[in-house]
């Protein structure tokens, strides 16, 4: 699945659903469902800044692709953080430095969130952007 | 009765997401009664001149509203003079008040500061600053396994090298009456001033500073409804004279000349600048408000009621832990922790069922340590919220732990 694909999934995956209650719980499910992430690497350097719960962002650059794993002590921001790497992991850096990240718009979730959550989203996705411009 | 008192509040009828709000983080700021944003506007548009100095009729009718407010204030604390209340921004501008200028009085190398464990930052690091400044040390008094202090433990953490005790009539964490009275007299017996945190206090306890017998009382405006950017400091005269200004400029000197500039008296002494002429005054029905509220006898029995349903609720949950469990002593401010779901994700959820309620770690980082948590959920009540606000919030509370559990 491209990228622009995958995007696009994730936004009809969203509209499934008008209430934000539901919309929520979606994403405890995705949060729910993320891989384990290794307590080892919950470390001060892979905490995104900014945030006001905890979240751990770790990447690997393999065969010129970024794969990203997460965690967070909140279980929501684990499912956005979730939907996010979903979306870009495996893909090359120059396409995750490329992208303008405006399907979040698309969704809504900006909009959703407090105004502290709403600065942790930015901040998730400024941290993904990072890591891409420094990969390639 | 209650609907009455509501309609007095806009705020409340309001609707997010579609459902009514029902606000619970009272403890973080209140809403303000139609009298308090009346007398705001009425004060902004009508009666808006610089304060003290000026002859003309406008200034005069201006300096009235506020110094009428100071003599108001005075009554709702019991205070002995006028001159014993000072108008600040807010509690923290307060202590800030107090720290620096009875630091620099009477706090020096190897003193100490005594604070409670459960003390806001706002009186907290204040104290620090003080301390790290003069090179005293900051000791810390504890609270016992129900969130109270005890007065054993603080007569074990004074000494002869203690300048003042700081600690908060109300923690806005654990929601529990201090025994602030005794605590006072213990200091007293060491010849220790102490300064009370009354930004919780005095929205819910009837405060009389006489009677309490402290050096020091600081509140905020905007918790007891009135206008933000308020606050008063009590002091006893004998302090507030013995110790140097705090900001300088404006209303509170004597003369002025390059050589010497002399102070003015009580209280302008440290009301230095411009004051906050259009908002200080709309205390005055604010006040008022808190008054009725006391004694209003529906209020009350609603207010025991809320108490007394969410705490039980609280406390007979076993996914739920409640910190601050000393049940004579608890006002309606829960915080607490659920087991296996974060505060934040609470939050979020209670948010779109229309319940705002407080998040984290509430400007009490070493409390939060203390407790060993990351944080809490908090919901606090004030006079306007009903038991059915209460049942529903209990409701939404089940309904997000089962959606995160």
């Amino acid at each position: 699945m491209t990228l622009e694909e995958k995007k696009q999934q994730v936004i009809e995956d969203f509209s499934l659903y008008d209430e934000w209650l539901d919309k929520y719980e979606y994403l405890i499910e995705l949060g729910k469902s993320l891989a384990p992430f290794p307590e080892g690497k919950k470390t001060e350097d892979r905490l995104i800044k900014g945030c006001q719960s905890r979240v751990w962002l770790d990447s690997e650059l393999r065969d010129g692709r970024l794969y990203f794993s997460a965690d967070s002590d909140a279980i929501i921001t684990k499912g956005i953080i979730s939907l996010l790497i979903d979306v870009y992991s495996g893909r090359t850096p120059e396409e995750i430095a490329a992208d303008d990240f405006g399907f979040v718009a698309d969704i809504g979730l900006k909009e959703n969130l407090s105004p502290t959550r709403a600065n942790g989203l930015v901040s998730m996705i400024e941290t993904i952007k990072n890591v891409a411009e420094n990969g390639r | 009765m209650l609907e009455e008192i509501r309609s007095q509040f806009p705020a409340l009828s309001a609707r997010v997401y579609g459902k009514p709000l029902v606000y619970l983080d009272n403890a973080a700021t209140a809403q303000r009664p139609l009298s308090v944003t009346e007398s705001w506007m009425q004060l902004t548009q009508e009666k808006n001149a610089n304060i003290h100095r000026a002859v003309h009729y406008l200034a005069g009718v201006a300096t009235e509203a506020y110094e009428d407010t100071r003599e108001q204030v005075r009554r709702f604390l019991n205070a002995d003079s006028r001159e014993e209340i000072i108008f600040t921004s807010g509690a923290t501008a307060a202590v800030n008040l107090v720290a620096f200028s009875f630091g620099e009085a009477f706090v020096h190398e190897g003193d100490e500061v005594v604070v409670s464990v459960a003390e806001h930052h706002s009186n907290l690091v204040p104290w620090q600053m003080l301390c790290e400044r003069k090179k005293a040390t900051l000791k810390v008094l504890d609270i016992d396994e129900n969130g109270v202090l005890c007065c054993e433990t603080l007569e074990k953490q004074l000494s002869e090298r203690t300048k003042i005790v700081a600690i908060s009539h109300i923690s806005n964490v654990l929601g529990l009456v201090n025994p602030v009275r005794e605590l006072v007299s213990v200091c007293h017996r060491h010849g220790v001033p102490v300064l009370v945190d009354g930004a919780q206090g005095v929205v819910h306890e009837t405060v009389d500073v006489q009677a309490l017998d402290c050096d020091f009382y600081v509140f905020s405006g905007h918790k007891i409804y009135a206008a933000t950017g308020t606050g008063v400091l009590y002091g006893k005269k004998q302090w507030l004279e013995a110790v140097p200004p705090y900001m300088s400029g404006g209303e509170m000197i004597g003369t002025v000349s390059f050589e010497k500039t002399t102070f003015a008296p009580l209280p302008q002494k440290f009301e230095a600048g411009t004051q906050n002429f259009n908002a200080v005054p709309t205390l005055s029905p604010a006040l008022d408000f808190a008054r009725a509220c006391r004694e209003d006898s529906a209020v009350q029995r609603e207010q025991s009621a809320i108490l007394s349903y969410v705490y039980e609720k609280l406390a007979a949950d076993p996914r739920i832990t409640l910190y601050g469990t000393s049940r004579e002593t608890k006002i309606p401010l829960f915080s607490f922790s659920v087991d296996g779901a974060h505060h934040e994700d609470l939050a979020l959820i209670l948010d779109k069922m229309g319940v705002a309620v407080r998040s984290g770690q509430m400007c009490a980082e070493p409390l939060m340590n203390r407790l060993g948590v990351t944080g809490l959920l908090r919901a606090s009540f004030a006079p306007y919220n009903t038991l059915e606000e209460a049942e529903y919030f209990i409701k939404c509370l089940d309904k997000a732990i089962n959606m995160l559990v």
